[in-house]
């Protein structure tokens, strides 16, 4: 297991980390869309609150997919292959909310805009959920034989371990949208969701924290433990915020539980990166799992480079589009007639 | 069913469609920048007015981009996992560059660059397209290098069996990797210019039907307005005759510019991948001739089923070589020389499954090579042909009011699409039965290749992938219906369908009465 190894391992984990972070709340932006928006109005509000910034968020999930192909090839394959069906339905369900943001706008009527944000509601569940369930089963294994392959059929990894990871990343995104769009908004959704953030994100929040203690349980140790710590303190501390309306600190304090529960995760199943529930002497590690060390030495001077550069220009983009937007600072939908004499 | 097969054109099916919108955005970006640009230098509205509504049809396009490229991204490891498992070393790092360095910068940028209008100083808002946009260039790189790798593997080691990486530079100036880059962006820039041309020439087309522009006694334009159509004033007029005279100029320079590249690439091909040659021209027996059309069976193996009907001396030589007498050599020359090299079974290694010991046709679908090398360099000619004679007929300052030639125009704009999906069918299928050709060229590391038959997953199942390919396949349809419906939509709709501003009655009053905390774009 070579150090550089390692640090590729560590870097997945930040990838995944960051992706949960940022596409969290838009997933749970898309879900809120349809669950807590009152009308079209709201809906085009809490739309906007991502619009600058949902394609570079959803960019984290595709370097985490790139990253693992370069530094863990065998991991990416085995666990893309193992849990075709599903990834395959969270492939459409990202397609699906990335077009609805563009196409909702751009028809004539009410019915057509409803379809769209319907489907991009419905795209960032599929996604959230399916993406929950592949980690959890990453963290809890698959049955792999030898060659990394599943056996068993198609639907060999559904457990309970896929539904409550599942269940974690739907929940956190409701729970961590709730925060961010309290924190973006102004006038009847921004009361909405504090109020959600203070009464219903610490239900929501539930699954994934019993995801984090399975996995402690099962394999913790005492840095994992200190890092639960830590995230208890984070959604304790938010839930606290959220109730006295504090809305940046309860942002910070749900997130804090995701960031600091994830590592705990990816801490606890060291060096193991895709267990095998038939035999732990197939699992994949990072011993046996990883590139050569010369390409990894080549990605780890691309991230040095990249990952702070990327960190800085997404900050920035935040920075610029740091404003509260209320229902007024949304334009009306701007219609328009085909530039030909009618005959 | 066999999952091999199903998964080669499921790959096949979606890959070719990522294609078919990534040219327009490569190639509308950096038109969209050029207008951006004069539009900041000179504050000319004309400029304004051209930027937004290309600038909107660029977007709805690129978004389809966005969401078809997921699924490539993760197909390697659903489909072929052992494919991902054999070139990960190697194949994995360009990919991963391609996002750390390219896709962030293109999504962020483009983010910033749509909500930025009035919200950033304008040099920083031409720049964040501009940063977007080098985005974009730069992931077709990285992409086209990952590619090129698998037409012509360098930079590596045999290990275990495995292809190591050993020199990245290697992988990242394959000269495959640079004509295939110069080639294919110089064949977006030929979608967008067609893409230009047909739109603006409907439109002028549209504003001398509706009788607002005319032609004088000395056939140059008059032109006009019409204040009950928004957008429909003088500078309306201006707006595309600029858009369809770039379009054509940049369709007829990037012709020029894919048929240079496109010789050179010839001449890798000749030396690293001879039976693609010979599969791009049916060409059975060794000869110089280039031939223009070939009728019999050219999937015929033995040869007994070509006749060649119109050949012409010495130009295939031109094309492989630089001369008119090197012959060219044949299948009947090359089968013999791959069968010995290669083996003429599948090995009997497990990866191969039933299909181990399967006899291997080195032969390429002759067909498909042959016509879609034919498709690419004829419709590339005639989309040229046409936009010179657009040049030309355009120079008074309009279009002719025939409404055949105006139809013939926008179908134009789909000629370089084809021209470029045709590119790859010929370029990926002309690989076959390798999915990592071996690289005969001397230095090239003996013994890395893969046979397309053991790249596929063996853990899934031919339902699986028929599963994927049918849902994949529907919301595509759907996808491509939806898009061309939108495009079609803001095409009618004019300057105004992009310019809110256009269509308001009396926008001096809206303006004072706007909050200026307003966004000046909202989804
Ligand atoms: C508008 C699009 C377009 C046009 C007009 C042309 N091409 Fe092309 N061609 C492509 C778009 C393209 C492509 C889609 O971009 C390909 C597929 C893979 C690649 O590198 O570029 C391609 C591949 C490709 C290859 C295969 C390279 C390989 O597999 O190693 C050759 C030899 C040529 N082209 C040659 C030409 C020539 C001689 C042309 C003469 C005019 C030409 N192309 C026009
Ligand atoms: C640049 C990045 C690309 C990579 C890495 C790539 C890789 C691959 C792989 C892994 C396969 C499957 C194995 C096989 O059947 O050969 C394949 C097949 C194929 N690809 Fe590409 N491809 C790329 C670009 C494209 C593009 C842009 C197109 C078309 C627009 C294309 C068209 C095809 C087709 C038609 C096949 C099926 C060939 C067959 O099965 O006979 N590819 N490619
Ligand atoms: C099979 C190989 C390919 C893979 C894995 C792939 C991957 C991707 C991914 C993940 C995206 C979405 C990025 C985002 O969310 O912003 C994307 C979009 C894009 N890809 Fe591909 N791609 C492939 C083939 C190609 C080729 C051959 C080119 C160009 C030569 C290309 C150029 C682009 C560009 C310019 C975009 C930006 C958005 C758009 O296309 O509209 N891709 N691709």
């Amino acid at each position: 297991m070579s150090p550089l190894a390692v640090t590729w391992f560590v870097l997945i984990a930040v990838l995944w980390t960051g992706y949960l972070f940022l596409e969290g709340f838009d997933l749970g932006v898309g879900m809120h869309m349809l669950v807590s928006a009152r009308d079209e109005r709201e809906r085009r509000l809490m739309l906007n609150t991502i619009g600058p910034v949902w394609d570079g968020n959803e960019v984290w999930l595709i370097t985490a997919g790139g990253a693992m192909f370069a530094a863990f090839p065998y991991w990416y394959a085995s666990l893309l292959s193992a849990l075709y069906l599903p990834l395959v339905v969270v492939l459409v369900g990202l397609i699906l909310r990335a077009v609805s943001i563009e196409f909702a706008g751009k028809g004539r009527t009410a019915t057509w805009r409803r379809c769209w944000d319907t489907l991009m509601g419905l795209g960032s569940l599929v996604a959230a959920f399916g993406i929950g369930a592949a980690l959890g089963l990453t963290t809890t294994g698959l049955p792999l034989d030898a060659n990394g392959d599943r056996v068993g059929g198609p639907m060999a990894w559904f457990s309970p371990a896929a539904v409550l990871g599942g269940l974690a990343v739907v929940g956190f995104c409701l729970a961590h949208a709730s925060t961010f769009l309290a924190l973006k908004t102004d006038g009847p959704v921004r009361l909405r969701m504090r109020r959600f953030s203070a009464v219903a994100a610490p239900v929501a929040l539930l699954p994934i924290v019993a995801w984090v203690l399975v996995v402690q349980a099962r394999s913790g140790g005492p840095v994992g433990w200190a890092l639960v710590a830590v995230a208890a303190a984070g959604g304790i501390g938010g839930a606290h915020a959220a109730r006295r309306a504090r809305e940046g600190r309860a942002f910070l304090g749900y997130g804090l539980l995701l960031v600091a529960g994830v590592a705990a995760i990816f801490t606890d199943v060291f060096p193991v990166v895709l267990p095998s529930t038939l035999d732990h002497a197939w699992d994949l590690t990072v011993g046996n799992a990883s590139a050569s060390p010369y390409s990894l030495a080549v990605m780890s001077a691309v991230a040095a480079f990249g990952v702070p550069l990327v960190v800085a220009y997404q900050a920035w983009t935040y920075w610029v589009f740091r404003k509260r937007l209320a229902p007024e600072t949304i334009p009306a939908p701007h219609d328009f007639v085909p530039a030909v004499r009618a005959r | 069913m066999d999952p091999l097969l199903i998964a080669r054109w499921q790959f096949g099916i979606t890959t070719v469609y990522h294609f078919l919108l990534v040219p327009l955005t490569i190639g509308l970006g950096p038109v969209v920048l050029f207008l951006h640009w004069r539009w900041v230098r000179t504050g000319d509205d004309r400029w304004y007015r051209a930027t937004r509504f290309w600038g909107k049809l660029y977007l709805i396009n690129f978004i389809m981009g966005v969401a078809t490229g997921i699924v490539q991204e993760f197909q390697f490891g659903l489909a072929w996992s052992e494919y991902s498992r054999f070139v990960g070393d190697v194949f994995g790092a360009p990919l991963a560059m391609e996002s750390l360095l390219a896709f962030f910068a293109e999504s962020t940028f483009l983010g910033l660059w749509i909500f930025g209008w009035g919200r950033l100083p304008k040099p920083l808002h031409l720049a964040t397209l501009a940063a977007a946009i080098a985005g974009s260039v730069a992931s077709a790189y990285f992409i086209l290098a990952a590619n090129s790798w698998m037409q012509h593997p360098v930079g590596i080691r045999l290990e275990h069996g495995r292809p190591v990486m050993t020199d990245v530079w290697a992988v990242l100036t394959n000269n495959t990797a640079e004509l295939a880059f110069a080639h294919t962006i110089t064949g977006s820039l030929a979608v967008a210019g067609s893409f230009l041309l047909g739109i603006a020439w409907y439109q002028l087309w549209q504003r001398r039907r509706d009788g607002i522009d005319a032609v004088g006694a000395d056939g140059r334009v008059v032109v006009g307005e019409d204040p009950s159509i928004p957008g429909r004033d003088r500078l309306d007029h201006r707006v595309w005759i600029t858009s369809l005279r770039v379009g054509a100029a940049v369709a007829v320079v990037a012709f020029a510019a894919v048929a240079i590249t496109g010789d050179a690439q010839g001449k890798l091909m000749f030396v690293q991948q001879p039976m693609k040659m010979a599969a791009a021209e049916a060409a059975c027996h060794t000869g110089t001739s280039f031939s223009i059309i070939t009728i019999g069976d050219p999937g015929s193996t033995d040869c007994s089923g070509i006749v060649y009907e119109l050949e012409v001396p010495g130009v295939l030589s031109f094309l492989a070589k630089g001369d008119f007498t090197t012959p060219v050599k044949g299948v009947d020359e090359l089968l013999p020389q791959y069968e010995a090299k290669y083996g003429t079974t599948l090995p009997d290694r497990a990866i191969y499954g039933a299909r181990a010991g399967e006899r291997i046709d080195y032969v390429p679908i002759m067909p498909v090579t042959y016509w879609g090398f034919r498709i690419m360099i004829g419709f590339g000619a005639l989309a040229a042909f046409a936009a010179a004679v657009a040049l030309w007929l355009t120079r008074k300052g309009t279009v002719p009011a025939s409404k055949r030639l105006m139809q013939l125009a926008v179908l134009g704009i789909l000629a370089p699409f084809g021209a470029n999906a045709a590119g790859w069918i010929f370029t990926e299928m002309g690989r076959q039965p390798f999915v990592v050709a071996p690289n005969p060229t001397p230095g090239g590391v003996d013994g890395v290749y893969m046979f397309t038959a053991a790249a596929v997953s063996p853990g899934v199942s031919a339902g699986e992938l028929l599963t994927s390919l049918v849902l994949l396949g529907l919301v595509y349809l759907v996808l491509l219906v939806v898009e061309v419906l939108l495009l079609t939509r803001f095409v009618r709709g004019g300057t105004a369908s992009a310019v809110p501003e256009l269509a308001e009655a009396h926008p001096d009053e809206e303006d004072a009465a706007r909050r200026d905390d307003v966004l000046a774009f909202a989804y």
